[in-house]
């Protein structure tokens, strides 16, 4: 059965303080149901990606709590909570895509949702999604796993820390029209290099904040979607792929493989190919992280990524703009809603609603990556 | 967290791997099931002594936390103690790694120092 988006809805990202996580889910839940223009009695069932509710705010079993503070109680309909680490929205995303596509519900909610501002050391928390024993006890954080692949990636490919530092300088910039984005300023190459180092080579501006916020898409089957939505926005493919956990035991970590099978997966469900897709949000926690998403997508040749970016490809009005929204660099990484986030706003792009952002596409792709790439979720939408 | 490190003790003082008698692959860490031959796999024990070279490597909190490659392909993430480049070549030392700040407990496990 196709599926389509027929209501997005996203709060801003960033430190919201006045915002608990109630009231965050709140926020982007209702505006999905008003983009839909359903009451929400319609909704049959509710996915809910979410990291680490229980070490960022001490609350399990969200779900259900969610559900009930979104008014839905009376309907006891099921409530579902995914965890794939930052790769949870996207997975949340994909269970919902699969209820709908295989016609177990005609109507439901993928939203994603993380409050990480109450936490001491919310980094900590993400680095919880590498290997706690064989690459947290070395020493080894998030950023860490990620500055060994850079630095190898420039050490074989030529890549450098000023083309790193070009995807940060790009997302800022993009962001700057994005009303719900955390960082609506510009930055300079100088800002980026004179930044101190977290993980060598990455440095402070190479790395995404994380952020609180929450997301929400309305999805419902194709008969539904034409009948309540005007612009409904089809999902063509929703893949999934998994890799060796820790970067001891890939291979060739200059590659995400798990981002290569989703997305050779996603072109062959959908017949659209890496020259058809016009716009992509892609999942750039570290800048190398989006550098590499150009190769292991099929935009660039491995080991050319950085190309992609020194020749202004990936930019608006470029060939290929990646991260209109500001991708997690600026408009925030709110961790579990990530997932989610990227479809809302590829949606507004492909809706022709994205104002001063405005791409012109008929192809959308999103790609969402769990820690250091052991899970990833490629989804790609058509008007 | 106590427990997790002392079960594991063996591993963290040595350096061990297994290694797949079925298709002649290794892996490190230690894992129970060989991904390329899963239930028909007779996967051993063996440990690594053998120097490593850096594959690559990053400077994070003040450490030096590389990926070092062995003779047998198998790759293993540590701290080394002193100055390295992609390609410098390193050898198993035992050393402290960290203590648990409640327990008051200092463990230690394998890190690296290049061959000069
Ligand atoms: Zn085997």
């Amino acid at each position: 059965m196709k599926v389509a988006i027929i209501g997005v809805g996203t709060t801003e990202f960033g430190e919201l303080w006045d915002e608990s996580f109630r009231s965050l889910f709140l926020s982007a839940g209702l505006s999905a149901l008003e983009d839909a223009g359903i009451s929400g009695k319609e909704i049959e069932a509710i996915y809910i990606g979410n990291m680490s509710a229980g070490k960022f705010v001490d609350q399990e079993h969200i779900a259900a709590l969610i559900a009930d503070h979104a008014g839905l109680a009376e309907f006891g309909i099921p409530a579902i909570r995914v965890e794939n680490a930052d790769a949870s929205g996207g997975s949340a995303f994909r269970q919902a895509y699969m209820a709908v596509a295989s016609g177990m519900h005609d109507i439901v909610i993928a939203a994603g949702i993380e409050k990480v501002s109450d936490a001491s050391d919310p980094m900590e928390v993400l680095s919880s999604a590498i290997d706690q024993e064989w690459e947290r006890f070395v020493g080894a954080n998030l950023p860490a796993i990620y500055a060994i692949i850079a630095r190898l990636h420039m050490h074989k490919f030529g890549t450098k820390e000023e083309d790193l530092a070009m995807i940060a300088v790009k997302n800022h910039k993009n962001a700057v029209h994005n009303p719900k984005a955390q960082f609506r300023k510009e930055i300079s190459i100088e800002d980026v290099m004179s930044s101190p180092y977290v993980a060598e080579p990455l440095k402070v501006l190479d790395c995404a904040p994380l952020s609180d916020g929450a997301s929400a898409v309305v999805l419902a089957n194709e008969e539904i979607a034409k009948r309540l939505c005007d612009t409904p926005v089809y999902v063509k493919a929703c893949t999934q792929a998994s890799d060796y956990f820790s970067i001891q035991n890939r291979r060739d970590i200059l590659t995400f493989e798990a981002v290569v099978k989703a997305s050779r997966k996603a072109y062959k469900i959908s017949k659209i190919e890496p020259k058809d897709i016009n716009i992509a949000e892609v999942h750039d926690s570290f800048t190398i992280a989006e550098l590499i998403a150009y190769e292991d997508l099929g935009f660039a040749k491995k080991g050319e990524g950085a190309k992609l970016i020194r020749e202004g490809e990936t930019e608006i009005g470029g060939r290929i703009p990646v991260n209109t929204s500001g991708g997690l660099k600026a408009c925030g990484h709110a961790v579990g809603a990530t997932g989610i986030r990227q479809i809302v706003d590829l949606v507004i792009q492909l809706r022709g609603e994205a104002g001063k952002r405005q791409v012109n596409a008929e192809n959308a792709l999103a790609l969402n990556i769990g820690g250091s790439g052991a899970t990833a979720v490629v989804s790609i939408l058509s008007r | 967290m106590v427990p997790r490190i002392w079960r594991r003790i063996r591993y963290r003082y040595n350096v061990i791997a297994s290694y797949c008698e079925s298709c002649g692959s290794y892996y490190y860490p230690q894992r129970e099931i060989c991904p390329k031959c899963r239930r028909r796999g007779i996967v051993k024990e063996v440990e690594i002594n053998d120097e490593g070279t850096v594959l690559s490597y990053t400077v994070v909190n003040g450490r030096k936390i590389a990926l070092i490659e062995f003779k047998n392909g198998t790759r293993m993430l540590a701290e080394v103690c002193g100055d390295i480049e992609i390609g410098s070549r390193v050898k198993k030392a035992f050393r402290r790694y960290g203590e648990d700040g409640e327990a008051g407990i200092i463990y230690y496990g394998t890190k690296f120092v290049p061959i000069i």
